[in-house]
């Protein structure tokens, strides 16, 4: 049989698309199912039974005051980690942008902790907030602490936070950088010569003209703050999220669960998964309305 | 769908990268150099030097990190910005007492091999919905773009349980296959491939190309910034990756180069002198080739950070 020339140009498609299309099935889409097939049993990999439990697992959260405890960090990473970098990060876009000489040199600065492995830089900060560290004697020098840092309940998870910041903000900094760039320089002249003063030229065109950056920045990193872990692997004492469970994350417990203790309990870690996906698709799908509705504005 | 219109939106932008102009330099038409008076020159001054100081204290914890791994043990809790008396013997500690070329290799080949793999596969995967209308086209592309909403972490119980029956725990391609090819990749070389003009392709069908041809030797081309970005992308998120590495290797000699780092660290017993200069071994080479390839790197990440 003869194929037409259509139909020709199909099987090219079919054959380039068909190992990345396994891939996806077998390697994304067939786990993220089977996750939520475990997250209905009680499983441990080395037992013999592993008994279908229903929604027993999720019911069990319930009555977990550490899981609490790790959902309630999470969420504190997110509500002040996002704000307070996008904050900061804004702010110095904002100064970057007015400069005219050593651009790239500037931007180097503050991008450089971005490529780093947060393993190794997570270390580095630990010995700086070690109670006889460098963050102690420079404080110290003007009368002020020594504080715990990360050996205090009170202050560890924020200890943690600050790194986080920093080392996120490089990235930020150069997409507002794109985004500022991005704005007609036309709009804020016509602003100054209605006599629009800085602030308002901030408020009425930067910020409204910048917001498919802040909210492209807001869900990344509201994203990536849920998914906290490798700082507080390598920065909370002993690896545990402690002290006192203070810094515990979600991914952090799920590791934990599932990969730590004996006997593991995977399929409770698998839960706690599905709710931290579930969290995930509802803030992508608020993203995805947001988008749309901008669209249909133009 | 909004990935429609998505598209539609970045296509002014595909022009600028094909012509490979710095999406960063097109912004020289600032209304910010006038010259001025003292006034304004005294402000530019001030701005100039508090960036300064926020950038030096950005790059702070690296000093640090340097001026205490070349201090002698005895010497590290003075906290002096001058080692008193310098020392290399640190790095000549941790090189000798742990397997860190092993780890460096390993991640070097882990990082290397899925970079050249993300990029071909993301490359022909994107061309194929940018640029061929076939049956199924829509809901492969679906398929592929769900698959972002799903985090890595719900993904790892099973991967694990996959390692272990097909025994790759604790091997190259056990730390390598969740990765070797990416959505995200995907995506986006699908939106960079939709600013290739088609009448090229067609011309190339005409003089006879094959497709596969058409696809390496016209349409990959026109789009190397683009898989420059990505390649980017890949082999730093997956030269820093942790979590599955940690959980999928189990002999020291397959780590990668942050578990081995994590490892040594949190067995060295607050050795501050031999963890700041393990910290250093693997966080060097990363500035150095982050200094020579900079302008690329950060453009690669506005690139891809706007398309994504």
């Amino acid at each position: 049989m003869l194929l037409t020339l259509e139909r020709r140009r199909w099987l090219w498609a079919y054959a380039f698309i068909l190992i990345p299309l396994l891939f996806f099935l077998a390697i994304r889409i067939g786990p993220a199912f089977y996750a939520f097939w475990v997250s209905l049993h009680q499983w441990d990999p080395i037992a013999l039974q592993r008994p279908f439990i229903g929604l027993d697992n999720f019911s069990a959260m319930q009555d977990d005051p550490v899981f609490w405890k790790a959902f309630r960090n999470t969420w504190l990473y997110v509500i002040i980690g996002v704000p307070v970098s996008l904050s900061i990060s804004l702010l110095i876009a904002l100064g970057l942008q007015r400069l005219v000489r050593y651009v790239g040199f500037y931007r180097v600065l503050y991008f450089v902790p971005y490529v780093t492995s947060l393993v190794a830089v997570g270390w580095v900060w630990r010995w700086m907030y070690m109670p006889n560290g460098l963050f102690n004697d420079a404080l110290s020098r003007i009368a002020i602490g020594p504080f715990q840092w990360l050996g205090s309940p009170d202050t560890a998870l924020y200890s943690i936070l600050i790194m986080t910041i920093w080392q996120g903000l490089g990235f930020q900094i150069i997409i507002f950088l794109a985004g500022l760039e991005s704005i007609p320089v036309v709009y804020q002249e016509a602003a100054a010569i209605d006599g629009a003063s800085n602030w308002q030229r901030f408020l009425g065109v930067t910020i409204p003209l910048l917001n498919p950056t802040l909210v492209f920045l807001t869900v990344t990193g509201v994203i990536n703050y849920l998914q906290v872990f490798t700082q507080i692997r390598t920065m909370s004492s002993a690896g545990t999220g402690g002290p006192l469970n203070s810094t515990i994350s979600l991914v952090l417990y799920v590791y934990q669960q599932a990969f730590q203790q004996l006997p593991s309990k995977m399929g409770y870690a698998s839960a706690i998964t599905v709710v931290l996906f579930l969290m995930i698709l509802a803030i992508t799908l608020v993203q995805l309305k947001l988008f749309s509705r901008k669209n249909n504005e133009y | 769908m909004s990935t429609e219109s998505q598209n539609k939106g970045a296509a002014p932008g595909i022009g600028d990268v094909l012509s490979g102009a710095d999406p960063l330099a097109a912004g020289q038409l600032r209304v910010v150099s006038r010259g001025g008076g003292w006034k304004v020159r005294l402000a530019r001054f001030a701005l100039y030097a508090i960036l300064l100081i926020g950038g030096i204290g950005m790059i702070f914890p690296f000093v640090w990190m340097v001026i205490s791994s070349i201090k002698m043990p005895q010497d590290i809790y003075s906290l002096s910005l001058v080692p008193p008396d310098p020392t290399l013997n640190n790095y000549r500690d941790v090189l000798n007492s742990t397997d860190y070329v092993r780890w460096f290799g390993n991640s070097l080949l882990i990082a290397s091999i899925t970079t050249v793999s993300v990029a071909f596969f993301d490359s022909l995967a994107g061309y194929t919905l940018a640029k061929f209308n076939f049956p199924g086209a829509t809901v492969i592309f679906i398929l592929i773009l769900s698959t972002l909403m799903v985090p890595t972490e719900m993904l790892v119980i099973p991967w694990y349980m996959m390692s272990i029956e097909f025994e790759w725990t604790d091997s190259y391609w056990g730390v390598m296959f969740p990765g070797v090819i990416s959505a995200f990749g995907v995506f986006l070389m699908r939106q960079f491939f939709s600013g290739v003009p088609n009448d090229l392709i067609d011309a190339a069908r005409l003089d006879g190309f094959s497709e596969f041809r058409i696809f390496w030797k016209i349409a990959v081309p026109l789009v190397k910034p683009a898989i420059a970005a990505l390649c980017i992308f890949t082999f730093l998120g997956n030269w820093n990756a942790y979590i599955w590495p940690l959980i999928v290797t189990r002999s020291e000699e397959m780590r990668t180069l942050p578990v081995g780092i994590a490892f040594f660290s949190s067995e060295a017993q607050s050795s501050f002198h031999l963890i700041m200069a393990a910290a250093a071994l693997a966080t060097i080479p990363v500035l150095i080739i982050f200094m020579i390839f900079q302008r690329q790197i950060i453009k690669g990440i506005v690139l891809t950070g706007l398309k994504g």
